[in-house]
């Protein structure tokens, strides 16, 4: 079944194009990596999932319901994307449980307990039930990027896009916060993300896209796309990140 | 009883405005020399210096400017050497400045990072070296947009010698309201001077501070 | 010189004395929360209201900030009355201070929220928060964190601004001052005490500030990670 899908989508800012007509289907359940050079447009792609981005031209759906234009209000979009980002952007003057909370009441309107429920619901799935009323200044980065999925996943989102999470993490943190997305994926979430890590997407995802120039250019298996690559373009990039 | 018109006023207003220039200007080059004097007493070696004119700032930003001009106004007079005004506004005024200019520009010599110093140390250069040639020069540039800021607050300051009597432009509208009850009209020409003498200020500055911004030293 | 000083002529004035204190104690912390309250506001229309509401606000900051204290206060005191706007002095005090703080700590927060990572922006609008509840719940409280030195300065300088106000005949602290030097006679001494009591004010001012500031961003503390 699709859940997200993407057509014909184009993005400009001022005259740099920096998507020329994406066309992508995601399944329920489904996890896909985008994967390209920086410049590329995946993590364009990715804020137009949210609508962080406006896209100019073309139509995203999720779920069959448009969400591009005024077509979704803030709050229905945040009921069906969630998103993680490079920085965490936790918000440092709540705490962990605070900041877990804080879109499910100011924006869903949900009660005060049940959020709190749900907050410590979703922190033990990443594994921090003990850092509730920690704030963010205290955590490692690859607690308060745990703690920013949480936050994510409070708000029950459909789908959850992942913009080069791991990225921003020192090396050794970088494996707590993949085997979490790695949980997650295998509990049947449907995940997008935008990743540098070559051997996650390899080893989790179920599809890998390919972006070179704004455009898709080579999507399908890992395996295929990255044992037997079929462009020039794919080839030298996988030979120049592995 | 003379009847004003709107020119008579804005005519005597104006002409009060240069009192309050004269003042500023007066206020500002006597702050600035006095402010400099007691910057170098500051960076001195020297312990009882630099406890004197950290004490000296603190009073003086921690005093309403008002309670300053009392002081050595009716201070002068009761300890038996009557000043004018005009005496009076000058000094309090020199000496409210020089203790903010003062606080400005430390702290822009304390901007100076301290790699500057060290690497001017190793390349074998004194202390007197090392200030005319490498921290004065950079610590004038970021202090000359906050000191022509606080010009700005130098003319507004001079508002309050018309508290004791000095006609400039705050006292000149005073008097021309007791004359003429024209509150309204004669407050927001007051107003309009004063702005016309500050904004300009208060641009330049801003626009000082734009460009060390943009030339990446702040 | 034969000159002494005789402070214990200020002694028969001691409720003088009080009630100025009181006055000015008052008139600053009224003014302090409701000027910085109303900077919150002028602030958020400076960045985001429509174009003629921008430059209300805009015109606003600028005039008060170019122009003294004193000539605010007499346009409202005097002015306001001349257009048929009846306003007693106290008020009058209440409302010139309040409108020169808020045109000041509008700048010094703009400057705080416009220092706001987007990331934090984008993180609230990705959990579906409009511009309002963004700005209450993400927006806010680390802008003031960020000011919060500037906005002290800033709340003192009015306190010792308002002596000023004495000069409508508010009974504030320099009132008393006056009214106490045209009995005794003293004047230095009345002033030199006077001028320590709002010494003390600020000092105390500036601790009760620094102390509720680290209750209030105590998540600040073990920054250090």
């Amino acid at each position: 079944m699709t859940l997200v899908c993407v057509k014909n989508v184009h993005k400009a800012f001022g005259d740099l194009e920096v998507l020329k007509g994406i066309d992508l289907e995601v399944g329920q359940g489904e996890v896909v990596a985008i994967i390209g050079r920086s410049g590329s447009g995946k993590s364009t792609l990715l804020r137009c999932l949210n609508q962080l981005e406006k896209h100019d031209r073309g139509a995203i759906t999720i779920a069959d319901k448009r969400l591009d234009g005024e077509a979704m209000s803030p709050k229905e979009l945040s009921e069906n994307v969630g998103m993680v980002f490079q920085s965490f952007n936790l918000f440092p003057h709540k705490t962990v449980g605070e900041n877990v909370c804080l879109a499910p009441v100011v924006v869903r309107g949900e009660s005060r307990a049940s959020a709190e429920k749900v907050a410590r619901e979703v922190l033990a799935k990443v594994g921090l039930s003990d850092k509730y009323d920690s704030y963010p200044a205290q955590l490692s980065g690859g607690q308060q990027q745990r703690v920013a999925i949480a936050r994510a996943l409070a708000m029950r989102p459909k789908v959850l896009l992942c913009d080069e999470v791991t990225s921003a993490l020192d090396p050794e943190l970088v494996g707590e916060v993949l085997r979490v997305l790695e949980a997650l994926a295998a509990e049947g979430m449907t995940l997008i993300l935008v990743t540098h890590e070559m051997g996650f997407a390899r080893d989790v995802a179920d599809r890998v896209v390919f972006m070179h120039q704004g455009r898709i250019h080579e999507a399908g298996p890992p395996a295929d796309l990255f044992g037997n690559p079929q462009t020039a373009e794919l080839k030298q990039f996988i030979s120049a990140v592995l | 009883m003379i009847e004003f018109s709107l020119w008579d006023i804005l005519r005597n207003l104006l002409l009060a405005t240069r009192w309050t220039i004269v003042l500023s200007l007066i206020a500002f080059v006597g702050g600035a020399t006095v402010g400099l004097v007691l910057t170098f007493m500051r960076l001195s070696s020297s312990r009882i210096l630099q406890r004197f004119t950290s004490l000296y700032v603190d009073l003086f930003q921690g005093t309403p400017l008002l309670m300053q001009l009392f002081l050595i106004f009716f201070g002068a007079a009761a300890l038996g050497h009557p000043i004018s005004a005009w005496l009076a506004a000058s000094v309090a005024l020199t000496l409210f400045t020089s203790a903010f200019l003062c606080d400005i520009w430390r702290g822009c010599l304390e901007a100076v990072a301290k790699g500057q110093w060290h690497a001017a140390r190793v390349l074998g250069m004194n202390y007197f070296q090392t200030m005319r040639h490498v921290i004065l020069p950079q610590a004038l540039r970021l202090s000359v947009p906050p000191t022509v800021g606080f010009s700005v607050q130098v003319i507004k300051g001079t508002a309050l010698a018309s508290i004791i009597g000095f006609v400039e432009l705050t006292k000149a509208g005073t008097m021309l309201n007791n004359a003429t009850f024209e509150p309204f009209t004669i407050f927001t020409l007051v107003a309009l001077l004063y702005f016309a003498l500050c904004y300009p200020l208060s641009c330049y500055a801003r626009h000082l501070e734009k460009k060390l911004y943009d030339a990446g030293l702040r | 010189m034969g000159v002494t000083l005789d402070f214990l002529t200020l002694l028969p004035y001691a409720s003088e004395l009080v009630r100025g204190l009181t006055t000015t104690v008052i008139l600053t912390v009224v003014t302090t929360l409701t000027g910085i309250a109303l900077a919150v506001v002028v602030a958020y229309l400076r960045l985001h209201g429509r174009s003629w509401t921008r430059f209300c606000m805009g015109s606003y900051v600028e005039v008060t900030r170019n122009t003294p204290f004193i000539v605010q206060l007499f346009f409202i005191f005097f002015g306001l009355p001349g257009l048929g706007i009846q306003i007693d002095a106290i008020t009058a005090a209440f409302l010139a201070m309040t409108l020169n703080l808020a045109a000041y700590s509008a700048e010094i927060l703009r400057a705080g929220i416009g220092a706001t990572a987007q990331g934090q922006l984008e993180a609230a609008r990705a959990l579906g928060m409009t511009r309002l509840q963004s700005y209450r719940h993400v927006v806010l409280i680390p802008a003031f964190a960020r000011v919060y030195p500037a906005l002290i300065s800033q709340s003192v300088i009015v306190m010792l601004g308002s002596a000023v106000v004495s000069q409508i005949s508010v009974f504030d602290l320099t009132y008393a001052a006056n009214f106490i030097q045209s009995r005794n006679f003293r004047s230095f001494e009345v002033y030199l005490v006077i001028t320590l009591a709002y010494l003390l004010l600020a000092f105390v001012m500036r601790r009760v500030f620094m102390l509720a500031g680290n209750r209030l961003f105590a998540y600040q503390q073990g920054e250090s990670r």
